[in-house]
């Protein structure tokens, strides 16, 4: 086991090396910088002196293999560096919108647990009749609409009902609040979200639950249990279940790495200063390190949920032997 | 004696890839799978307004008439007009022909790249393998919105570099499947037979082991249709999608599903509409024939 | 949706607020309450010398001063200054217009209690003026007229000009221009205010939260007597449009300073009738179609009056601004501006006609001379929807209606200005010229053949000539008269490039925000002292 643990930790050295090289080249391929935009964004006739100046304290003029060479330090000596946008140190701007990715993605996880785990296994034992079609198509339906889409229409949705009923239209917060700090207007603001994200990624969840449990019904020890009559229930419950559910947790948390950065659409939507908005704001602005930073950290998560995921795999089922 | 063996080796294979004619499983998904024959008939639906959108409409679509901006849907304009007095049903029409255009690219493209990637990584193993696999992880652990939008932002937005954008992502996931379906058959003694007996290394992999990954193949394939039509959607409201004046739903939205949704609701339910139901297709398609293929496949 | 005579009620309401609006202006002003409002765009540092987004002035500028400002009971006229730190009436200059001596208040304080003085505004403009060697200053050619900046006395100042310009106290009315403690600057250096907050406005600095929003609490020591009104402001980022139209609905923000499309100013009042008020003006931002005379045929000046004879201007004003930012139809000058063009003036340019048909049957023609039928533009254009793409999308449709294929390439603002400045590789580019302080003289020279902000690559030597001699001239109306026959060479003769539609302000508020008065500029007007809440 810890054999394997140590190779697998071997194995995300060139991951995290690859990706460094890819995020940066890629990004020092887009056009234009970050003081062009900072300067001539008003139309304005902008001094080159000035952007040639501004480019100079970013270090952006220095050539390329220094600026790499500068940004693999940052890791050796544990400095991330400061955003070229702001000026504020990139780890202070990650901080609190990290805060808010991770609460959303949690409480989206729940909801599409909540959501496919039961449809999973109604849709698993009532297999080929109309409900489990509709519970399929239901859950399919949530992938299939635009995020944004969506989202665009609960919040005209909740502006148009609360006025007809109040007299006064409302809307979720705009703006975060910790949730240890006012847990009503923080809750208020990220359930929508979570919700709609919750529905849309349960519905892969849904789909593996339903599989994974066909599947083990169909095994020997679920007939043997059937033959000695227990109650369908009892055997769903106790038997199949548990052994069933293994694939859905890998799904499940796999999907989770991907809500902490991926989340780029919906936080649009719904105005949520997180991970995914920070990102689309960072290449907007050319702002490379911030967006280098931002990668590296959603490729961190990634790897270390999968391997997490793995070693829980192989250490709940004994039938996985890794070399 | 070589040519008997030769026989008896691929009969083997045939065995192992059940090989079935089109039909058969064509009538067998109707009849198993009325959720997927569903879906494939909003597909084939699709298929043909983008074939015929020139019979199907007597307008533009892309020619703007101010005159007859934001129409609510009538007569003459069945579903309504745009901000642009551009006929709505027309552009979803021809939207579809981008859609399927974006759609089926990608999917083609990037599950074909990562049928060859995979098979051809887990057939020569060693250093090979190894360092297309090291490849296929670093590109796997971007969120794909995350991964399309910085190459949309180095090319450019527009048609052609949104297709970029959304199939290099696709062709890792591919690979990463087929290459673990085809380490199982390259595995069995019989490659190693083929091999022995002098077979390229070509033919091995085109008669022996393609054939063998075409289930996880076809059911990448299917489920990346869908995908690529909502990244072309999602890439649209960032701003980084298709371009104006091409006729695409998702753009359509971006345009206007925020500004209109409630002074002219038509310009933004419509587009909406006709993704939801693409995607919903794509998908119930998709999902039937992962079912009808393998029913104890996993992947991601 | 098809009820038309909503459409009726809602211009009748929009007509009421306005009205309402002004009737209420001179109310005796309420105290108390914090403003929510919405920012459309990203904060990048905090210091005003450095950064030129309203991203920036929206959140940050309620928390300094600056020694002159637009007048904020009257913001809509371009020539209105008034004093902030300084005292009396804005300077007029002596010495043949070189000399300006400015009078400091000596009841400024900084929010860290200690005393502003002239050797403060002298640290302050000398910063913007003549940053030391590594230090940005973003508008240091505005000032490209000043000698020196000296102090006469603790609260005495005096700027002396190498040569009298009409542009300096626009410039100094620049709300980019904080006021900064020299002993900051001493003390911590001149970077110090790109991470730091300590001012002399109306509002002292409380926190921000990073991407989300910056708060503010009232400065009990503003110098400005009785002011601020509010207890407090809180600036939020909502980058999406559809959000901040959401958030004044739902009255989680009560007004946005920039702007919003018509069919959203329809929507609020629709919903809200007498909550939501309108205020309405030109705006100081042009949307402009720039040809790239290095590019064939575009180099022929007979394909680019095509380009112009092609739009029209007067049919797209009258649609495009029931859903775009863009409504006035004019010349180079801001429109409301007296050296602007009238519209007969204008109906004499090419492009400006208002038979559509007569101008499009020259175009052709003038094209089928130049042999250039049927050509594909590579219209470069900039990824924002308001009014960019909308523009563009009608644009490229006039041209075609002469003949012109169009390629059309949308990209991302920094990818754009490359596009632009760097890689040149465009037959015609969106283009836009938008400012602050509205200033004729100084707003033209983006045609000028060496101005740095041309990207045409092209000019006119005789538009050149006659900008030099409006330059010294001194009579408003020679002014004005070399103006039109400026227009006429850059818009119509040349073709230098070309004036789409001018911008049109619309912002809608709360009807409880009180005090705010719209200016042609969402730069402009944004230190919020006189504001305050009817709750």
């Amino acid at each position: 086991m810890s054999k394997y643990i140590a190779k697998r930790l071997l194995m995300m050295i060139p991951t995290l090396i690859g990706s460094a090289i890819f995020v940066f080249f890629l990004l020092r391929l887009i056009p234009g910088d970050v003081c062009e935009l900072r300067l001539a964004g008003t139309g304005l006739y902008a001094d080159p002196a000035e952007i040639a100046l501004c480019q100079k304290n970013l270090g952006l003029d220095q050539p390329l293999f220094v600026q790499f060479l500068d940004f693999l330090w940052g890791y050796v000596v544990f400095d991330l560096g400061d955003s070229m946008w702001t000026g504020f140190p990139v780890v202070h701007e990650i901080s609190i919108r990290f805060e808010l990715s991770l609460q959303v993605a949690i409480m989206a996880t729940a909801v599409a647990i909540m959501i496919a785990i039961p449809l999973g296994i109604i849709s698993a034992v009532k297999q080929d009749t109309w409900i489990d079609y509709i519970v399929r198509a239901f859950s399919i339906a949530g992938i299939a609409m635009p995020s944004f889409w969506l989202g665009i229409l609960i919040i005209l949705g909740m502006l148009i009902i609360t006025q007809a009923m109040w007299g006064e239209p409302w809307m979720p917060p705009i703006d975060y609040v910790p949730i240890w700090e006012d847990p009503v207007r923080n809750l208020s603001q990220l359930i929508w979200p979570a919700v709609a994200t919750g529905y849309r990624y349960s519905a892969v969840a849904t789909r593996m639950t339903r599989s994974a449990l066909l599947e083990v019904l169909r095994e020997d020890y679920v007939r043997t249990a059937r033959a000695k009559g227990l109650m369908e229930k009892v055997i769903i419950n106790r038997h199949a279940l548990k052994n069933a559910l293994l694939p859905v947790v890998t799904i499940i948390a796999i999907e989770f790495a991907f809500l902490m950065g991926g989340l780029v659409v919906t936080e649009q939507v719904f105005n949520l200063n997180g991970l995914g908005k920070l990102f689309v704001e960072s290449v907007g602005a050319q702002d490379f390190n911030m967006t280098q930073q931002l990668v590296k950290l959603v490729v961190v998560i990634f790897i270390f949920t999968n391997l997490f995921v793995d070693i829980f795999y192989a250490w709940l089922d004994p039938r996985i032997r890794y070399s | 004696m070589l040519n008997t063996s030769e026989i008896e080796v691929e009969s083997d294979f045939e065995e192992l890839s059940e090989k079935r004619p089109f039909f058969q499983v064509f009538f067998e998904l109707i009849r198993k799978q009325p959720l997927g024959a569903a879906g494939g008939g909003i597909v084939v639906l699709m298929i043909l307004m983008a074939i015929f959108a020139e019979l199907l409409t007597v307008f533009d679509p892309e020619l703007n008439s101010l005159e007859h901006m934001l129409m609510p849907p009538d007569d003459t304009f069945w579903l309504g007009t745009d901000q642009f007095g551009r006929d709505l049903l027309t552009r979803i029409i021809y939207g579809a022909r981008t859609a399927l255009l974006v759609g089926f690219t990608c999917a083609i493209v990037g599950a074909t790249l990562g049928l060859v990637l995979g098979v051809a990584s887990a057939y020569f193993g060693g250093m090979f393998d190894l360092i297309v696999q090291r490849i296929v992880d670093v590109v796997m652990a971007f969120p794909l919105i995350i991964l399309a939008l910085a190459v949309v932002a180095t090319l450019g937005p527009g048609t052609q570099n949104v297709i970029i954008a959304i199939t290099i992502p696709f062709v890792p996931q591919c690979a990463r499947v087929v290459r673990s379906n085809a380490l199982a058959i390259r595995e069995i003694p019989y490659v190693d037979a083929a091999r022995a007996l002098g077979f390229s290394d070509m033919r091995i992999i085109l008669r022996h082991m393609v054939p063998n990954v075409m289930a996880p193949y076809l059911i990448m394939l299917t489920s990346f249709l869908g995908q690529a039509i909502l990244l072309e959607a999602s890439l649209s409201y960032l701003g980084m999608g298709v371009q104006e004046p091409t006729p695409a739903w998702g753009l359509m939205l971006q345009g206007g599903a925020e500004e209109f949704a409630e002074s002219a609701p038509w310009v933004a339910i419509w587009p909406g509409i006709a993704i939801s139901l693409a995607v919903f297709g794509f998908n119930l398609f998709g999902d039937s024939v992962r079912d009808t293929l393998d029913p104890k496949l996993r992947s991601r | 949706m098809k009820n038309f005579t909503a459409k009726l009620a809602i211009s009748a309401v929009i007509g009421a607020g306005v009205a309402l609006s002004g009737a209420f202006a001179d109310a005796a002003p309420k105290r108390g309450g914090t403003l929510n409002y919405v920012v459309g765009s990203k904060i990048p540092s905090y210091d005003g010398h450095k950064e030129t987004t309203f991203g920036m002035i929206h959140p940050i500028r309620p928390f300094y001063s600056t020694l002159i400002r637009v007048n904020p009971d009257n913001p809509a006229d371009p020539s209105d200054f008034v004093c902030d730190v300084c005292e009396g009436d804005v300077p007029k200059g002596e010495e043949g217009g070189t000399k300006f001596t400015f009078k400091i208040r000596k009841d400024v304080k900084f929010h860290d209690g200690t005393q502003m003085t002239a050797h403060d505004v002298k640290a302050t403009m000398d910063k913007i003026i003549f940053p030391p060697k590594g230090i940005p200053s973003a508008r240091k050619a505005f000032f490209k007229a000043v000698e020196s900046v000296n102090v006469d006395n603790d609260y005495q100042l005096t700027m002396k000009l190498k040569f009298p310009t009409g542009s300096f106290i626009p410039a100094l009315a620049l709300p980019f221009n904080f006021i900064y403690a020299k002993k900051d600057l001493d003390a911590h250096g001149y970077t110090w205010h790109t991470k730091n907050i300590n001012g002399t406005g109306p509002f002292k600095f409380v926190q921000h939260q990073k991407g989300s929003f910056v708060e503010g609490v009232r400065n009990p020591t503003y110098h400005h007597k009785g002011r601020p009104y509010l207890d407090g402001i809180k600036a939020i980022s909502a980058p999406k449009l559809a959000v901040r139209v959401n958030a004044i609905r739902g009255d989680r923000a009560a007004i946005e300073f920039r702007g919003f499309p018509p069919k959203h100013r329809d929507d609020l009042v629709k919903a809200l009738g007498k909550k939501i008020t309108v205020q309405e003006s030109d705006w100081n931002c042009v949307l402009m179609a720039t040809p790239n005379h290095k590019r064939k045929p575009f180099d022929d000046v007979r394909v680019r009056k095509a380009l112009t004879l092609a739009i029209d201007r007067w049919g797209g004003s009258k649609y495009l601004s029931r859903i775009a930012i863009v409504k006035t139809v004019g010349g180079v000058v801001y429109p409301q501006h007296s050296f602007a063009a009238n519209e007969s003036e204008l109906l004499k340019l090419a492009g400006y006609s208002k038979d559509i048909k007569a101008s499009r049957a020259e175009a052709m023609k003038l094209l089928k001379d130049a042999g250039a039928v049927g050509k594909t533009i590579d219209f470069s254009n900039r990824g924002v929807d308001q009014p960019y793409k909308i523009v563009g999308t009608w644009l490229i449709d006039q041209w075609k209606k002469v003949g012109f294929k169009v390629k059309q390439r949308v990209q991302p603002s920094p990818q754009f200005y490359a596009t632009l400045r760097k890689k040149k590789d465009f037959d015609v580019s969106i283009d836009f010229n938008c400012q602050s302080v509205i200033n004729p003289i100084a707003d033209i020279t983006k045609f000028l053949t060496s101005a740095g902000n041309n990207y045409s690559q092209g000019g006119d030597a005789k538009a050149d000539a006659l900008y030099e001699k409006l330059l010294r001239s001194g009579d408003a109306k020679e002014q004005r008269a070399l103006i039109r026959q400026y227009e006429k060479r850059v818009l119509d003769d040349a073709s230098v490039a070309f004036i789409t539609l001018w911008w049109y302000k619309i912002n809608p508020h709360r009807s409880y925000v009180k005090g705010w008065k719209i200016a042609p500029s969402h730069y402009l007007n944004q230190h919020l002292d006189n504001v305050w809440l009817d709750k």
